[in-house]
């Protein structure tokens, strides 16, 4: 394993009740990643013991994986999805995540909305790259009638995350995209209110 | 005595505000959106002290002195800011911002003080003072012994009230504006006439301080009349009610300059003044906000003279005029009014401010409207700390209690604190590894010690030897405490406080420590890796190298935070074993105020890789940058210093980055309500609340003209930040600011 710390699910437990009371009403764990659904197999028990416990749980995932293990633990442990849609076309997706095949993420959210539990979906608007009107009038098209996304979030494209890819010696592929002016973020909103229930801009 | 509209019990039989309060009050658990505004009258005297405010600044930090009076409770003529506009009146001094003299604290340090700004007292107080009359400083000098003095000078002992009035006394203001002067004047000489022979040394005593007491009520009619107000019967009304406990207050920062001179818990007291005029029609809300605002408005005015040495362990000017809001009453009903509101409304109406030092008494039962406004308000203005009331309650078995300086409990009207600063708890460990010598000037501090000889420290002969050294810093410590109150009552009683309190009250001494943190991570490494001292041709040991990794206090790691935990328990212990004077109870703070600065600069390197010179964290805060797991965890930590080790209170000062808390203010409100909840839920009691980024302070350092009311949460109290010098505002900089959760 490169960076990061191992932990045991019995002391990620430990470590998670020692924060229950700070939970509140609103309040539960979510694990994103890097991408939490690698390790989807040993979340399993981690999250049976955390509804045990009756708190919620919440995964932040790009979708890529779906195998039976995360089957599973979304259908019988997950209370939410955070899913990434990086891009509403092949040629974009390849551009941003350096991956093929977009359609991963459509099967995923597929996947989700037919299982019937919540999902939210999460979208970084980079201007130039992700934010014409015609890609934001196709996400919205495309997940209008989903039953199961209560919500859009709209996240600025922000630079903070450069020096990590720096640090660890990679080429920051989109070292070019400026972050986002507060008009852009309005007229993203503006276009894609008329297809979510809610959307907010994180 | 007149009881009109209100509901009768024991208080109108006996002095009793409790009864009165718990009889009366009208609970308010709805939202905030009652509140109003500001009056142009509040908007009209405001402008003018905001501007003298910034000229006070401006000349470096006094706006005017008095070097021809001796600051009494009857002391100057009418002091008004913009008369016309003012509907609660009274100023210290005949003159807004205006410093006085208090000399029976100190007069060298008076004049120190006044020199400081180059004038000096008026030819006659000199003589007098230099001459024919003794002060509680001279007193203090005359009776410590060398080994006090040494324990002072090498920084062992620091900011002791042995130069400066004691403070820390809460007097029960809403007496006055409950009962009126003539019917409490009669009954501090029944009281009087009540303490008999035999004619001990206490029972003297007491006789003296009741009659000093009598006087001083006295005094307080001859203020009031001053500025036309007849204080000698109760309030009738609202605005009477603001006025008298205001009076009352005035009266005790008149007559002393303790270092903290905490309100008390008025605001729930007087909502039932505002709420019987209300809905009798004599007043209206806006009305209602003005007496807060104008009562708020003097509160952040009162001022008092200090010397420039001060500022080093009280940075900023501050002057603690702590109200506790909120809390529970043992009934279960809530003591949150709608005056508990407009007090923090005033956060809104004339923007934020140190002062007064507003507390909130934070229980999961609080009213969520409350909660959740109390969070926005700690978000807006980083003006608020927040205390755990079910906490308080329980273990103290008060529901009518003030917060004393900082972050103590002191049952109002029934209790005081014998206010002693504190000793340096991280500066006893290195005694302990050194045989008893400091480890700056290698001076024999005390005997008993083995001096340390093996190449490696060895955790249990340290833990022997640190207990040791406790024990001898306590007794010493304890001395001190003794001859500062026996002379302070001698010479500088604060008989106008003590008149509003029961005679003959229960007492506290408190003590307190600085350096925790740094006392719990040195021992972890100790235990958990391997620590060489450095030592000097002398055999003193200078330095630490340490080889491998050892858990740090603040990431929820029992390994050390148990180590934190008991060290307090074992120096709390250790004070208890003292005789103290006037049978006073010992209890112990882990609190700094800003001294964790002078502190780490007058200690050596310790064994957690701390260098010389360098600041301790603040009050029971980690060390800076060590509490790598985000809020919860270094939170967690904290809250497992056990309440009942440390009852005068366990400082916590939080800085998290806004955005951490959330993108909207919803949302922030939310998490900050939930960590709120969590951190006391796990018996916690203390934290500061800052919501800030470091660019904005960074950027007020740069340009401080543009920030004059930004305000700082630090340790038990707030500053302006701009008042800080360039040395703290550093320090408060290179403190955690949270990231994560």
């Amino acid at each position: 394993m490169e960076g990061g710390k191992a932990y045991t699910t019995d002391a990620l437990f430990d470590i998670i009740m020692k924060s229950k009371p700070y939970f509140g009403k609103k309040g539960g764990v979510t694990i994103s990643g890097g991408e939490p659904l690698l390790q989807a197999k040993a979340l399993i028990p981690l999250f049976k013991k955390l509804k045990a416990e009756g708190i919620h749980t919440a995964l932040d995932t790009n979708g890529r994986i779906l195998n039976h293990f995360a089957m599973e633990l979304m259908d019988k442990y997950t209370d939410l999805v955070m899913l990434d849609i990086k891009h509403m076309t092949e040629e974009g997706y390849e551009h941003i995540t350096g991956q093929k095949n977009n359609q991963t993420t459509f099967n995923f959210s597929e996947y989700r909305e037919k299982s019937g539990k919540p999902m939210w979906l999460r979208y970084v608007l980079i201007p130039g790259l992700t934010d014409k009107p015609n890609l934001l009038e196709s996400l919205g098209a495309y997940f209008k009638d989903y039953k199961t996304v209560e919500k859009l979030e709209i996240q600025p494209y922000h630079k903070l995350g450069v020096h990590k890819w720096e640090a660890l010696g990679w080429e920051y592929q989109l070292k070019d995209a400026r972050e986002n002016t507060k008009e852009e973020l309005h007229k993203a909103q503006t276009i894609l209110e008329p297809y979510f229930k809610q959307i907010s801009i994180n | 005595m007149e009881v009109k509209e209100f509901i009768g019990g024991n208080w109108t039989k006996t002095v009793d505000v409790r009864d009165f309060v718990f009889k009366n009050i009208t609970p308010y658990t709805g939202p905030s959106s009652f509140l109003v505004g500001p009056t142009e009258r509040t908007k009209a005297i405001w402008d003018i002290c905001l501007k003298a405010m910034e000229e006070e600044r401006a000349n470096n930090g006094v706006h005017s002195l008095d070097t021809d009076t001796i600051s009494t409770v009857e002391a100057f003529g009418p002091g008004y800011i913009d008369k016309g506009n003012e509907v609660i009146v009274g100023l210290q001094t005949d003159e807004l911002l205006k410093r006085a003299m208090k000399p029976f604290g100190g007069f060298k340090v008076v004049e120190k003080a006044l020199s400081e700004h180059g004038v000096a007292p008026n030819e006659k107080i000199t003589e007098l003072f230099s001459k024919y009359v003794k002060t509680h400083n001279d007193g203090v000098f005359d009776a410590y012994n060398a080994e006090i003095k040494k324990y002072r000078s090498l920084g062992i002992l620091t900011g002791l009230p042995d130069n400066y009035a004691r403070g820390r006394i809460i007097g029960d203001y809403r007496r006055l504006a409950l009962y009126g002067l003539d019917f409490l004047i009669e009954q501090k000489k029944e009281d009087l006439e009540a303490i008999t022979g035999p004619m001990t040394d206490e029972v003297i005593r007491l006789r003296e301080e009741v009659s000093e007491q009598i006087k001083a009520l006295k005094s307080m009619k001859i203020l009031g009349s001053k500025y036309g107000l007849d204080l000698s019967r109760p309030a009738e009304n609202a605005q009477e009610a603001v006025q008298w406990t205001y009076m009352a207050y005035l009266a005790a920062v008149k007559e002393q300059d303790g270092a903290a001179m905490s309100l008390g818990n008025v605001s729930t007291f007087l909502d039932i003044f505002i709420e019987n005029d209300l809905r009798e029609g004599l007043i209206t809300e806006e009305e209602a906000q003005e007496y807060i605002d104008q009562f708020v408005m003097k509160l952040r005015v009162v001022r008092h003279l200090r010397m420039q040495a001060y500022d080093e362990i009280f940075a900023g000017d501050p002057t603690w005029v702590t109200e506790a809001i909120g809390g529970m009453f043992s009934d279960g009903r809530t003591k949150v009014t709608k005056t508990s509101y407009r007090f923090l409304n005033t956060l809104y109406n004339l923007g934020p401010s140190p002062e007064p030092n507003m507390t909130v008494l934070w229980s999961e039962d609080l009213p969520e409207n409350f909660k959740k406004f109390c969070a926005k308000v700690a978000i807006e203005t980083s003006s608020l700390q927040f205390e755990n009331d079910t906490l308080m309650r329980n273990s103290r078995g008060s529901d009518d209690y003030g917060i004393a300086c900082c972050v103590s409990h002191q049952d109002l009207g029934k209790s005081i604190q014998f206010f002693g600063a504190r000793t340096n708890l991280a500066k006893t460990l290195l005694l302990a590894i050194n045989g008893g010598r400091c480890e700056l000037t290698g001076e024999q501090i005390f005997d008993g010690v083995p001096e340390y000889k093996d190449e490696y420290l060895d955790f249990d002969t340290v833990m022997t030897n640190f207990k040791i050294a406790m024990q001898e810093i306590a007794r010493v410590y304890s001395d001190s405490m003794n001859i500062i109150h026996y002379m302070h009552d001698k010479y500088y009683y604060e008989k106008a406080q003590m008149a509003l309190i029961d005679t003959n009250p229960h007492i506290n001494i408190a003590y307190g420590i600085a350096g925790l943190s740094i006392v719990a991570d040195s021992l972890s490494a100790i235990k958990y890796a391997k620590v060489k001292p450095i030592r000097n041709e002398d055999g003193l040991t200078i330095d630490f190298e340490i080889e491998g990794e050892f858990p740090k206090y603040g990431n929820d790691d029992d390994r050390v935070d148990s180590l934190a935990a008991q060290a307090v328990a074992d120096f709390n212990y250790e004070l208890k074993q003292f005789p103290i004077y006037k049978e006073a109870e010992p209890s112990l703070s882990v609190l700094t105020i800003t001294s964790n600065v002078v502190y780490g600069k007058k200690t050596g390197a310790t064994p957690d890789g701390r260098a010389l010179g360098v600041p301790f964290a603040p009050g029971a805060n980690p060390m800076h940058g060590r509490d790598e797991m985000g809020a919860i965890a270094s939170l967690n930590s904290v809250a497992k210093i056990n309440y009942e080790d440390a009852q005068d209170g366990i400082s916590n000062t939080f800085s998290i980055v806004p955005k951490s808390l959330g993108s909207d203010i919803e949302t922030r409100v939310d998490n900050l309500t939930s960590i709120l909840d969590g951190y006391f839920h796990n018996n916690a009691q203390h934290v500061n609340i800052n919501v800030l980024d470091k660019e904005t302070l960074l950027d007020a350092m740069e340009h401080p003209e543009e920030y004059p009311q930004l305000t700082i949460r630090v340790s038990g109290y707030a500053v302006n930040f701009v008042r800080l010098t360039r040395e703290q505002q550093l320090e408060v900089i290179s403190r955690s600011f949270h990231e994560s959760m």
